[in-house]
Formats: structure tokens, sequence, C-alpha cells
């Protein structure tokens, strides 16, 4: 292997502004996106939950069918097969604004979103059917019992799968690259095609999601523990 | 809408007989790659989870290492490390399809240690002992005892891997490998349809995937919990 090493392509040049301004896209992209999940995500699990049959078709649907296909098709798919589908108006708006940007928040969104849902489906249905029962005998509507009792313990008790599941969407943001969004991976690459260095380029966006993950996953852990109610969850110690 | 399945009718043979099967003038296919990937992702993910359960830390510690870096870093970055640094260390040039298989068997790997250990795991601590007192060997306990039963534990969460594994297929599609999602856009480029083309693939993706997670539910009721 004669590869001659040259850390210092990180440091002179372009290099720091392009990563800098790859992470900053990458963290706008991952909270937009995880921001419609999350709404996403709630709404939708929470309507597989309900009695009303066709509003759990309708979330059932949007589940299975999201879930299962690879992002990078619905990355295309939002990229180039949505936009001709809008009004004149908001499509020029939209050229003009970073199209690919959105289109990427709406792909990493939506598909997470059918992810969120099932995460926090499964916190719902370990919740005993009583609560729900004891609140509605206490005179709380259907959405009252949701909003008071079922989603802030249901929110609790999902911390560590959700928390891997916005890792997930984190990493996932990579996959904006293919259609060009200006994200982390996205100048990795640009910095090796400047400096031919693939592996100083792809060292320093490697460790900088590393980092991101690993700081993230401890934040979460500390929040997890803190948010534990007494008796119903073992502490925040018991992680996967 | 006629004219949508018209396009879909006519690249028919390219998307199915090249992009999903594999066969055809272009290196790929995802059932090709998605394969071999699982097979080997599953086999080396066996000895990552039995590593990082070993009581020697100098296996621990790299098997733990070898998951956490993995599991904390996105697949289209592997793709890209294998990309550039395979044919370095080889010092030859390598088709996609080796390293699209080299960063999927790597990377998942890492997941499927992971389902690994906590399978078994779930294998109850007298069934060890048990078999130590019947005088068998470590790896005989391990092959002969607690694998079988792990493995049969492991299945939900497996086919749930092994479903992330076939639609990360598609990644390989960035390195030029021609499958199901890449096979779209060189048909999309000559057609200009976006709409139906990419509508047909997910939904062949779904098909697939969908069937998975059913045929999974059937084997868990099938089996019942251990």
């Amino acid at each position: 292997m004669n590869y001659r090493f040259d850390w210092s392509i990180l440091w002179t040049g372009e290099s720091g502004r392009w990563l800098l301004s790859g992470l900053i896209t990458t963290l706008e992209l991952s909270v937009l996106a995880w921001l419609l999940a999350v709404v996403l995500g709630i709404v939708s699990g929470a309507l597989r939950t309900v009695k009303l049959w066709p509003l759990r078709a309708a979330a059932t649907f949007y589940v299975e069918f999201f879930r299962n296909v690879p992002l990078l098709v619905w990355m295309f798919f939002w990229y180039f097969a949505v936009p001709p589908l809008l009004p004149e108006p908001i499509r020029e708006f939209l050229l003009e604004h970073s199209l690919e940007f959105w289109a990427a928040v709406c792909a990493l969104g939506v598909y997470s979103g059918a992810r969120f849902s099932e995460v926090l489906r499964s916190g719902i249905q370990s919740i005993p059917r009583t609560q729900f029962e004891a609140s509605v005998a206490s005179g709380l509507t259907t959405l009252q019992a949701y909003r008071y009792v079922i989603l802030p313990v249901a929110l609790r008790l999902i911390i560590p799968p959700g928390t891997s599941e916005s890792l997930n969407l984190l990493k996932n943001s990579s996959v904006a690259l293919t259609i060009s969004v200006a994200e982390l991976t996205f100048q990795t690459r640009q910095i090796e095609t400047y400096t031919a260095k693939a592996i100083e380029a792809l060292t320093a966006g490697t460790v900088i999601y590393l980092v991101l993950c690993l700081s993230l996953a401890s934040i979460m852990g500390w929040v997890e523990r803190r948010t534990a109610i007494p008796g119903l969850i073992t502490g925040g110690r018991r992680r996967r | 809408m006629f004219d949508a399945l018209d396009v879909i009718w006519r690249n028919l043979p390219f998307l199915i007989v090249q992009g999903f099967l594999g066969f055809g003038s272009f290196v790929g296919g995802t059932l090709r790659l998605a394969i071999p990937a699982i097979v080997l992702g599953f086999l080396l993910g066996i000895f990552i989870g039995i590593g990082r359960l070993a009581p020697q830390p100098w296996i621990r510690i790299p098997a733990t290492l070898y998951v956490e870096f993995f599991r904390g870093v996105p697949l289209v970055m592997v793709i890209f490390w294998m990309w550039f640094v395979v044919p370095l260390v080889l010092k030859r040039s390598i088709p996609e399809f080796g390293v699209a298989l080299t960063a999927f068997v790597i990377f998942e790997a890492a997941y499927f240690g992971e389902i690994v250990r906590a399978g078994i795991q779930s294998v109850p601590r007298g069934q060890v002992e048990a078999a130590t007192a019947l005088g068998l060997s470590g790896a005989q306990t391990m092959r002969q005892v607690v694998l079988p039963q792990a493995l049969k534990n492991m299945i939900p969460s497996l086919v749930t891997q092994i479903i992330v594994l076939f639609k990360d297929t598609s990644l390989a599609s960035i390195i030029g490998f021609v499958d199901l999602t890449k096979a779209a856009q060189i048909v999309n480029n000559r057609e200009i349809r976006p709409f139906p083309i990419y509508l047909f693939i997910a939904v062949v993706y779904w098909m697939c995937t969908y069937s998975m997670s059913r045929y999974a539910r059937y084997l868990e009721r099938r089996i019942g919990p251990a």
C-alpha cells in the first residue's frame, strides 16, 4: 500500500469550511425531517390504536407502504416525481429555493415517520388497556385520554427505541447526497474530489458522524433517566 | 394512465431481469447482491455476537468496538470507504459488485452481531450449566445447545434486519451497481416519466419486504416464544 497520507488537507484550503457547512446542512435536514417524522409518527401511531377502522386502515397503509420501500427510492420519488405534479407557482418557488433540500426533508421525514409510528404504537400497546378505560370512565373523551393519559406515558416509554430511530434518521440523512443535497457525506466526497485524498476526507466525515451519534445517544440516556416514571420504568440502565 | 402503464410494460424486462435479478449486460441485480450479503453478513455476525460475550477481554473489546463503530456511521459512508480503500489495499481495481458486497457484509455484520448477542443472552443460563455438567466443551455447548435455541428466539429481529438489508441494497446504486433503483434511473433518463417508474419500483420493493414481514409474523406464531 503506497499511499501518502497528508492530513493537512483537512485544515488547509476550503476543506474546513466545506465540512462545517456540510455538518450544518446535515443537522438542518435531520432536525426538520425529525420534526415532520415525529408529528407523522405520533398521529399515525395513535390512529393505529383507535377503534374507528377507516382511520386505522389509512394509518396502517401509510406505515406499511412507506416503511417497506428503500429511502433512496423515496428520495428520487420526492425529487423527480412529485414536483411536476405541483402547481406552477409553487414549483417555480421551490426551484429557486433549493428544491433538493425540501425533497430530502419530505423523503426522510415521511419515511422515518412510518418507522416512528411503529415505535409509538408498541409504546401505546405496552400501556395497560385499563388506563384508557379508567380515563374514559372518569369522563375524559378519547382525544383527551390520549392527550393527557396515554401519550405522556407512551412517549416516556419509547425514549430508548425512539433514540435509536432518531439516530437512524441522522445517519440516513446521508442518502440525500444522491439528490445532491450538500450535506456532510456530499462535502466529504467533494474534499476527496478536489484533493484526491480519500482516506483523510472519509476519516473526517466518519469521525463527525461518530461524535454526533455517540453524544446524542449519551444525552438521550440522561433524558431517559430524568423522565423515568418511578415504578413503571426500571430506571435508565437497561438498554439493549 | 394507460400511457403510464405502457412505459412500465415496455421497460419491464430491463427493470426485472437486469435490475432485480441481475442478468443482462450490466453488473447488477438487487437479489444477486442481497442474497450473498444476507448469508455472509449473518455468518460474520454470529462470530461478532459470540465475540461480544467472550470472557476474554482481547476478543470482547474489539468485537464491542466493531459494533459500536459501524452502528454509529451511515452505510453510505462505509460504501465510500470500501470504494476507495479496497482497491488501495489490494492494489488493483475491484468490480462494483465486490465493493458493494464487502461494504454490506462488514456493515450489516455489526447489526446481525447485536441480534445474535441478544439471542444468545435469551437462552437460560441453566442450559449452559447442564451442557457443561454433561461434559460438553465450550465450543460444543455453543454449537449444539445454545445456538439452536438462540436462533429460534432471534427469528423476528433477524427477519426485520434482513428486510432492512434488502432495502439498503438500493444504496449500491450510488457506486454504479445496476440494481433495481439504478435500472429505474436508467429507464427514467430515457423516458422522463419519473412518477410511474419510481412508483412501480416502490411497489416491487414493497411486495418483497411486505411478504417477508408477513412470513416472519407467521413463523413467530407457529414457533411460539421459547
